[in-house]
């Protein structure tokens, strides 16, 4: 049990965290033919868009309702209506998801009676899916943001089902976490698709920023699940929810549905994927696949060989919630001592992060815990806390901008899990402490002074 | 010059060696290493052996002359440390190719010299014979001292190709290489009556770091560390130390012994694993300083240093004691001594369940037995299987080992720890023995181990490897039981001369031809002619022959039954094999450890446990109940 404590600083320095819209447009990527749209000034957007850009290195498609001064303060009626318009006539979007910022928070902008006028004001644009939610950015995180879309994108999208609609066996709901990556996401539907059943991600970041060269030229997203899987999700048999976060999202799908769900607050190890494998067996009702049984003894087989480099070793970890739980616990399976632990809001689950203390705070916090440690495990701004320390970087989550290759990293699954074994104790080989003559006994007397008979006789 | 079989020969004949010393003439010059079973054999070659005794010395060149297998594929990958120079990682070969072995490779060896010079401009070279160019007669001396000549700088010639012998005696042809070339060729700047030599410490995992800065501290200089972070200077004066310490092992007793013979320097055999024997090392090196002139002060400066670094030790060893009292380990080692380690770990509350014998000599099974009493398992040698049993029955909670036999020990999900030349943790002296104690607390608390216990929830307990090894020794066993032939087989291929590799039948049947001393089996079959370990079994088969009458006579069931049991399993306790077998079956033994503590049988000098492991095996295979039940 973590005793968890708010940073008493009154300024944050080198920040740990990222918006709650950022969340929110990232949840809206991962749907087909959509555009997130953040209502708020420019910059609000132009930020957004290239923490993304430079994280994924993939168009991002990303609007904005450019609050100008005027409109802030008189409201942004008229702003929100023609970024709608125009978002439709140029962009051809089918989906606008519409974030709140600070900026029209704090002004107190009604969206949701926004749209309702621009409903009855444009009948041509019936068609068009609008999805708002409120994700300003003084509260949360981009955890927050991405979770409160998903509820909301359920709630708004998906169909109600009959009462005695008939469940398709095969068919699955799934809700990642904001901490899948699209590799993550892919080895998922494999393992899932394996057990023969279908996986229907909310949102399927894999099949829009997995970094694959589209067709056509596409202002929208390159793909995603499309608002007709949305909408027919109600007839799936079950969901699958991956981190504590997305239990708002779970429940508001089972409210409204009916599908029964059971959420993983973690895929990181092999206890988690042994309940995470045993429960696809047990709702497909299909034996494990020998697939998983090879990989299973391969993870253990990692583990084994990797717990001599990692076993012992002193982390400095920072993460938003639900992934700093999820890799802490898995480190501390694998004997690491994490020494420094600092995360970005407060919430339940930083309580059960297996640590003395979590600290809700930010990278210098980070960084004035971590002396001492063998490793920083952080997103890449944490590199400049690295080199000052001489402490080596492992990037990990969001955002990765000077190393190819975030989208993919994987590290849920059996195979996810080997690899990130082996990536973490590689990294502790690259940089293993070198022993040298004077480790042992720093102080003892040079070579110089050490040989002459009339010393060693006076003493 | 010496031909290599001439200084194969006088390797052997070493007299500082008691082993060597108590053997024949004709047994001498058979030599001392074990003869290699082709499809059994898993040891280095000569080459390898001679390579890693002189690798360390970090500011020469060292260059494998010989096709890229011996270089290519092993270059780089020991662990010995340099405070200096890293040229001695460089991996230098000739890589003969076809044209070299149909004309020779010897210009090829001579320009590759000159481009070494011309690059590193290292103080010497060092040439590595091996197998190809030994076969097709390059002349490596030769060249090396035409090469000497030709760029002033000393080429050194090392005669040990592969096929000569195993890593052991390549250790000692390296040796061989030092004396003949090396040692003695540069005089000391100035000498103290501090100077010595330590002899057999490669520095690996910077292990001589943990021990020389204190050396240094009391006052000694160590003039000359043969191999461990050595330069080429260093090694050459090694003449003109006051005294010698050689580190552990035989292996390079050559060069220890022939300093003294040579240059009057005496030696001691000493360790610096385990806090006793770093202390006991430390005062007898000052001792012989102090008896060739140094002052006798010189030994209450060293008794500081050795007071003061005990009492770090222990109080930081002593910390670890709540944790791992009451923790089972199982010794399985050759390279550190396993008493060394011994102590340190009874210190710490730890229960040692089980040693390995196998590298050890007579002597140091003795201490073993003194510190762990009479109810400790020694093991020689062990297959993966038996090692796998002994962890299960001995419910050991860690293994500590050489890296070859993690594996069993990983496999098992049991912690392990390696303790042999392969680790990368350093564990000499006074810190080093308090860093193993940390890395096995380290090791026995990773919580992997509970993880990694934990079977798929998918898997059925019949189905794991430890299962299906369990299962295989018992079907094994029921075959045996089944099938007399085979179990005659099986019998009579038991290895009683490991050294020589000659098993019972061959001995059996030497007795039936008419070898009736243990003399003339020795001559006939050459079991015995190695270590000399088995002579004693060779007395009991002797024996048994004898009362068999030198033949197997018929007799019926029923007087063969008395008989086979009536047979004495365990000599010290005259215990019965029938006694044995009834009391298994009476008490539904498991183990080894139960036969004895009820029969007493194994309770002596245990040679006969491994027999009393295949009489649990014969009783449980016949009558499989009480297995399933105890499963």
């Amino acid at each position: 049990m973590a005793i968890v404590s708010v940073t008493k600083k009154a300024c944050t320095v080198n920040p740990l965290k990222m918006s709650q819209p950022v969340g929110g447009a990232l949840a809206f990527m991962g749907i087909k033919d959509s555009m997130p749209l953040f209502h708020g000034s420019q910059g609000c957007t132009s930020f957004g868009l290239v923490l993304f850009v430079r994280h994924f290195k993939e168009a991002i498609p990303l609007q904005t309702t450019a609050m100008s001064e005027v409109a802030t303060v008189l409201g942004g009626y008229e702003n929100v209506e023609q970024a709608i318009v125009n978002i439709t006539n140029k962009q051809k979007a089918r989906l606008i998801g519409i974030c709140s910022t600070g900026v029209t928070e704090t002004k107190g902008d009604d969206v949701d009676a926004y749209i309702k006028l621009v409903r009855t004001q444009h009948p041509e644009l019936a068609d068009i899916a609008l999805v708002y939610v409120s994700t300003p950015d003084f509260k949360d995180a981009l955890q927050d943001g991405w979770d409160k879309t998903v509820a909301k994108d359920i709630e708004t999208l998906v169909k109600k089902p009959p009462e005695d609609v008939a469940r398709n066996p095969k068919k699955i709901v799934v809700l990642p976490g904001s901490h899948m990556t699209p590799g993550d996401l892919d080895e998922l539907r494999d393992i899932i698709e394996a057990f023969g059943m279908e996986p229907f991600f909310l949102p399927d970041l894999a099949a829009s920023l997995d970094g694959h060269i589209p067709d056509d030229f596409t202002p929208t997203t390159l793909g995603g699940i499309s608002l007709e899987e949305i909408a027919d999700l109600g007839d799936a048999s079950y969901a699958i929810a991956i981190g504590e976060h997305m239990r708002r999202a779970a429940e508001t799908l089972q409210k409204k549905t009916g599908i029964p769900y059971r959420l993983f607050d973690r895929l990181i190890g092999l206890l988690p994927n042994d309940a995470f494998i045993a429960h696809l067996s047990e709702i497909s009702g299909k034996e494990v696949p020998v697939k998983f049984k090879r990989q299973r003894s391969q993870f253990v087989d990692a583990m084994l060989d990797g717990h001599f480099h990692i076993g012992g070793k002193k982390i400095a970890i920072g993460l938003e919630p639900d992934f700093l739980f999820d890799l802490a616990s898995f480190l501390v399976d694998m004997g690491c001592h994490i020494q420094a632990a600092v995360s970005t809001n407060n919430v339940p689950i930083l309580e059960r992060v297996p640590v003395e203390s979590v600290l809700v705070g930010d990278l210098e916090d980070l960084e004035n815990m971590a002396p001492g440690c063998d490793l920083i495990i952080t997103h890449a701004h944490g590199r400049q806390a690295s080199e000052r320390l001489h402490i080596p970087l492992f990037r990990i989550g969001l955002p990765i901008f000077d190393r190819l290759g975030a989208a993919h990293i994987t590290s849920v699954g059996y195979r996810g899990g080997r690899d990130l074994i082996f990536d973490l104790a590689n990294m502790f080989i690259a940089n293993a402490h070198v022993v040298k003559p004077d480790t042992w006994y720093p102080h003892v007397a040079a070579p110089g002074e050490a040989e002459h008979a009339t010393a060693a006789a006076s003493h | 010059m010496s031909s290599v079989s001439a200084t194969v020969q006088d390797v052997f004949n070493e007299p500082a060696c008691p082993k060597n010393a108590a053997k024949s003439e004709k047994e001498r010059k058979k030599g001392c290493t074990k003869q290699l079973q082709p499809g059994g054999a898993a040891g280095g070659c000569a080459f390898d052996g001679a390579k890693i005794a002189l690798q360390p010395i970090t500011d020469v060149a060292h260059l494998v002359h010989g096709p890229i297998a011996c270089e290519g594929n092993s270059w780089d990958n020991r662990g010995a440390y340099s405070s200096g120079s890293t040229l001695y990682r460089t991996g230098f070969t000739t890589d003969i190719n076809e044209t070299d072995v149909v004309f020779g490779g010897e210009k090829r060896l001579y320009k590759s010299i000159k481009e070494i010079f011309d690059k590193y401009n290292p103080p010497a070279i060092f040439v590595y014979q091996t197998c190809v160019p030994a076969m097709i007669g390059d002349d490596i001396d030769a060249v090396c001292k035409a090469a000497s000549k030709k760029f002033g700088k000393p080429v050194v010639p090392v005669n040990s190709p592969g096929f000569v012998g195993p890593k052991n005696l390549g250790n000692k042809l390296a040796g061989e290489a030092l004396l003949a070339h090396v040692i003695g060729t540069v005089e000391p700047e100035y000498s103290t009556p501090y100077d010595v030599n330590i002899i057999g410490e490669y520095n690996l995992a910077g292990e001589m770091w943990q021990v020389e800065p204190l050396l240094k501290e009391i006052g000694f200089r160590i003039l000359s560390c043969i191999s461990g972070d050595a330069k080429y200077v260093d090694v050459a004066s090694a003449h003109r130390a006051r005294a010698t310490m050689m580190v552990c092992s035989k292996a390079m007793i050559n060069i220890t012994r022939k300093l003294e013979e040579k240059f009057g320097i005496p030696y001691f055999e000493g360790s610096f694993y385990g806090i006793g024997d770093m202390s006991d090392s430390i005062r007898q090196l000052a001792q012989l300083c102090i008896d060739r002139g140094a002052p006798q002060e010189f030994m209450d400066r060293a008794e500081a240093v050795i007071a003061r670094e005990e009492k770090l030790a222990w109080d930081e060893i002593m910390s670890y004691l709540p944790r791992l009292k009451g923790k089972k380990v199982l010794l399985i080692t050759g390279g550190v001594k396993s008493w060394s380690v011994v102590a340190a770990l009874q210190e710490v509350g730890m229960e040692i369940v089980g040693t390995s014998v196998k590298k050890s000599t007579k002597e140091d099974k003795e201490r073993i037995k003194e510190l762990m009493g009479e109810d400790a398992h020694a093991f020689d040698d062990m297959s993966p299987r038996e090692m796998y049993k002994m962890l299960k029955e001995a419910r050991a909670d860690i293994m500590l080992s050489g890296g070859r036999s993690q594996f069993i020990a990983l496999k098992a999900n049991m912690p392990w720890l390696d303790i042999n030349q392969e680790r990368h943790h350093a564990y000499s002296g006074y810190k080093g023995m308090v860093d193993l104690v940390r890395e096995i607390d380290k090791a026995l608390y990773n919580p992997i181990w509970e993880q990694v216990r934990t079977p798929a929830p998918w898997a059925k307990a019949s189905d794991s490897w430890q299962a299906k090894a369990d299962a295989e020794a018992a079907r094994e066993a029921a075959e045996l039981a089944a099938d007399p032939a085979k179990a005659e087989a099986k019998r009579r291929s038991k290895k009683i001369c490991k050294c020589k590799t000659v098993d019972l039948g061959t001995i059996e049947d030497a007795i039936l031809a008419g070898a009736l001393t243990q003399a003339q089996v020795i001559e006939t079959t050459h079991a015995g002619s190695g270590c000399t370990g088995c002579r004693g079994t060779i007395d009991g088969i002797l024996e048994d022959m004898a009362a068999r009458g030198g033949e197997v006579i018929e007799l019926d069931p029923l007087q063969a039954e008395e008989k086979r049991r009536a047979k004495k399993i365990c000599n010290c306790k005259e215990v019965s094999l029938g006694t044995i077998e009834d009391t298994i079956r009476a008490k539904g033994l498991m183990t080894v450890v139960e036969v004895t503590a009820e029969t007493e049988a194994g309770g002596g000098c245990e040679s006969c446990c491994e027999t009393i492991d295949e009489i649990l095996a014969d009783v449980h295979a016949k009558d499989p109940v009480p297995a399933m039940a105890a499963e």
